[in-house]
């Protein structure tokens, strides 16, 4: 790489850093029975609610953090966790004039003003601040189609039997670690069901942000697609810098009965830590979607660029004949960061297809891994799936690593895998920079071509958004 | 337009460059030609700004200012333009992206207005009729997939966009059969202009047939040992490069260099 210094990674500031001082409720530290019985009452639960937190608690005592991911952090103390963070304000608000300016404010400098966002963008946002849902927008227009669209907590309130059906029908609370504690400490998050045949008529979204020190942030998203319904969900995340390490552990949870379809898109850049690695959020999160009747078909897209590791498998499961599964990811790791990321499409019924385009970037001292697993089982006759897995290295000191996993119990089944690795070399930097384009434009041109087959799964403006998140995360990247 | 002096140029310490003379008037074609090995990419590379070489004397003045000191992107927007010998791939890119983003980022530069889409398309169109190219060109990634004549010609339409006041053609004719041959000198020929000077590195005298140069260099053992008219590259062809080894001097640097 002779003269090329490509160690100059990404040492632009986090824009996203800043802190906002509202007074927390109190919560005592550590996690016990006590504080779930606490955190339902808080939240005025049925008796299901509590009951199937406890059950997950005590799961989750029987359970042991995974340590199959190429990650490496050290151990996470959960006695000193603050399970449960909401913003002193009362009552919920009942429109964005109640809610608490400051707030707003934070909103505003991340750059999704509500007000604005819900006068000419027509996306409905639903906006986590810390554990508490602050204000859904765009409510009463879904309404009239049906659709509920709510924080989870409303949901659990409002329709605790769609909770109660859906709820762990995908991610059971047995399911994991991180699933575990999710199930039996979750704060918030999202909650979305379309009625049958109902064509969600914008994009709904959800931003997430971690507030409070010391806080986990345990979001819960369930969202449902009924038969021949069809959605479209952005989720974006964003959080403070902090010294100290945030965990993060969320479950998403999809369903999507007979011909619906759900498009699920999520720009996270958590805070990523500093150059040296210190601070920055676990994002140890269980995504699931599963196609629960025919032609069903449920698309993940993921731009990751935050977090100081993550850990995350959006999956499919292919049961209903002739479903469709995707997962399109763009991961980029820069400085200590690691990111463990995938996907698991397991193909159950007949005629089901399946895609997975993996693209992950490296540079500094980052690690970045693709880890995915194609299940087809005996019953699965003609499925199909395609799997593409691009490397993309910046610089001497990254890695990247892939681990597919195939298991194939049907002999009718193709199953193609397909990986690349490169380097953004000095070759193509120059090329880019005799026609006059800067280092840093050149960089971005190259990645931005890379990402493509991704960004183009991206709603439009959240494609641009993604762009300029890498743009930002790349700043200095090569010198 | 271009004063090159006494030009030293290293790479790794070993000298690959050894003393180059040359100037160049707005307006003239030159044509450096040489054997393998004898510094001619190494020329037009160093005139371009890449990194890796060590100019170790001389001096190279372009349009009245040093140039050594420009980074490529500098160079670029100074109106110079490198078409390259392996033009590189850049996946996922559109070739009107990179022409646009080229153009608009050299316009910037010169404090004049950035050209919009529309306007772009319009522009680029005019300079694809000119090239005899098909629009399908634009909206392919940059040199991915392309057979090695549309690499070359790609290079000649960035340079029909980008207009610039200096091009370098690295070897723009190895590798092309007769009909591209044609199709990219013809593309030169049309961007000839009394402003603009052209550069032809070449190997073979047969790019000359087809673009007619103002003056011939021979580059051997990394020196200038022959110039003169286009009758120069005739009597090469005829002759092969071997009998200049006669004229050189320093015969032990010639054999170095190509044997």
């Amino acid at each position: 790489m002779s003269n090329l210094d490509l160690q100059r990674q990404i040492d632009s500031e986090y824009r996203w850093g800043f802190v906002t001082d509202i007074e927390q409720e109190p919560f005592p530290q550590g996690l016990d029975e006590s504080v779930i019985r606490r955190i339902s009452a808080q939240k005025g639960e049925p008796a299901f609610m509590l009951e199937w937190r406890l059950k997950a608690y005590q799961h989750w005592l029987t359970l042991h953090e995974p340590t199959w991911a190429t990650v490496h952090h050290p151990p996470i103390d959960y006695q000193k966790i603050y399970f449960y963070a909401a913003p002193k304000m009362g009552n919920r608000p009942k429109s964005l004039a109640e809610v608490d300016p400051q707030l707003l404010a934070t909103y505003e400098k991340l750059g999704i003003p509500l007000q604005e966002r819900e006068a000419l963008a027509g996306v409905a946002v639903d906006a986590v601040f810390d554990s508490v849902s602050v204000a859904t927008t765009f409510k009463d227009k879904l309404e009239t189609l049906g659709i509920v669209f709510c924080s989870f907590s409303e949901a659990v309130r409002e329709h605790p039997e769609l909770v109660r059906q859906y709820l762990g029908s995908v991610v059971p609370y047995t399911d994991n670690f991180f699933a575990s504690l999710n199930s039996a400490v979750f704060s918030d998050g999202s909650f979305v069901y379309v009625p049958k045949g109902v064509n969600c008529p914008m994009e709904l979204s959800t931003y997430f942000r971690i507030n409070a020190s010391n806080s986990g942030q345990f979001e819960r998203t369930l969202i449902i697609a009924d038969e021949g319904a069809s959605v479209s969900y952005l989720e974006g995340c964003t959080a403070p810098r902090r010294d100290e390490n945030q965990l993060h552990a969320a479950v998403v949870e999809l369903i999507a009965l007979k011909d619906a379809r759900i498009k699920y898109s999520t720009v996270q850049n958590w805070y990523p830590g500093d150059a040296e690695g210190r601070g920055g959020i676990y994002n140890f999160v269980t995504k699931r979607g599963e196609c629960r009747g025919d032609n069903a078909h449920i698309s993940w897209t993921q731009v990751e660029t935050g977090s100081a590791i993550t850990w995350k498998y959006p999956s499919c499961i292919l049961r209903g004949d002739n479903s469709v599964g995707e997962f399109y990811s763009v991961a980029l790791t820069n400085h200590h960061q690691q990111a463990d990321t995938g996907s698991k499409m397991i193909h159950i019924g007949r005629n089901t297809h399946s895609t997975i385009v993996s693209k992950g970037i490296s540079a500094g001292h980052a690690s970045n891994a693709y880890r995915g697993l194609v299940k087809v089982l005996a019953g699965a006759d003609n499925a199909r799936n395609h799997t593409r897995c691009d490397s993309l290295l910046m610089g001497p000191d990254c890695a990247a690593h892939t681990f597919p996993y195939i298991e194939v119990k049907n002999p009718s089944a193709r199953v193609e895998h397909e990986a690349s690795t490169s380097k953004i070399g000095e070759d193509q930097l120059f090329y880019l920079r005799s026609r006059g384009l800067s280092e840093e434009d050149a960089v971005n041109l190259i990645v931005n071509g890379f990402c493509k087959e991704v960004f183009k799964e991206l709603p439009m403006e959240f494609a641009v958004e993604a762009q300029k998140l890498l743009a930002v995360s790349l700043e200095g990247a090569v010198g | 337009m271009l004063q090159i002096r006494n030009l030293h140029v290293a790479i790794g310490g070993k000298p690959i460059l050894k003393g180059i003379d040359l100037t160049i008037h707005p307006g003239e074609v030159h044509a450096i030609m040489g054997p393998n090995g004898s510094g001619k990419s190494t020329l037009a590379q160093v005139l371009a700004g890449r990194d890796g070489y060590d100019i170790t004397a001389g001096s190279v003045q372009y349009l009245e200012r040093d140039l050594l000191p420009l980074t490529p992107e500098e160079r670029a927007r100074a109106g110079i333009f490198l078409a390259f010998q392996y033009p590189l791939e850049i996946p996922g890119v559109a070739n009107v992206q990179l022409l646009r983003t080229a153009l608009n980022g050299q316009r910037r530069s010169r404090g004049e207005a950035e050209m919009d889409a529309i306007d772009f398309l319009d522009y680029v169109k005019d300079k694809l009729a000119l090239l005899g190219m098909d629009d399908s060109f634009l909206y392919r990634s940059v040199n991915e997939g392309f057979s090695g004549g549309e690499k070359k010609r790609n290079e000649i339409l960035q340079m029909a966009v980008l207009e610039p006041r200096l091009a370098i053609l690295d070897e723009t004719d190895s590798g092309l059969d007769i009909d591209a041959l044609h199709l990219v000198a013809d593309g030169v020929n049309s961007l000839r202009r009394p402003q603009r000077a052209i550069i032809l590195v070449t190997h073979y005298q047969r790019l000359l047939n087809f673009i007619v140069p103002h003056q011939v260099h021979v580059l051997a053992g990394g020196r200038i040992v022959r110039s003169g008219g286009r009758e120069l590259a005739l009597e090469l062809e005829a002759k092969g490069y071997a009998w200049l080894s006669e004229e050189i001097s320093d015969a032990a640097d010639f054999m170095e260099t190509y044997l």
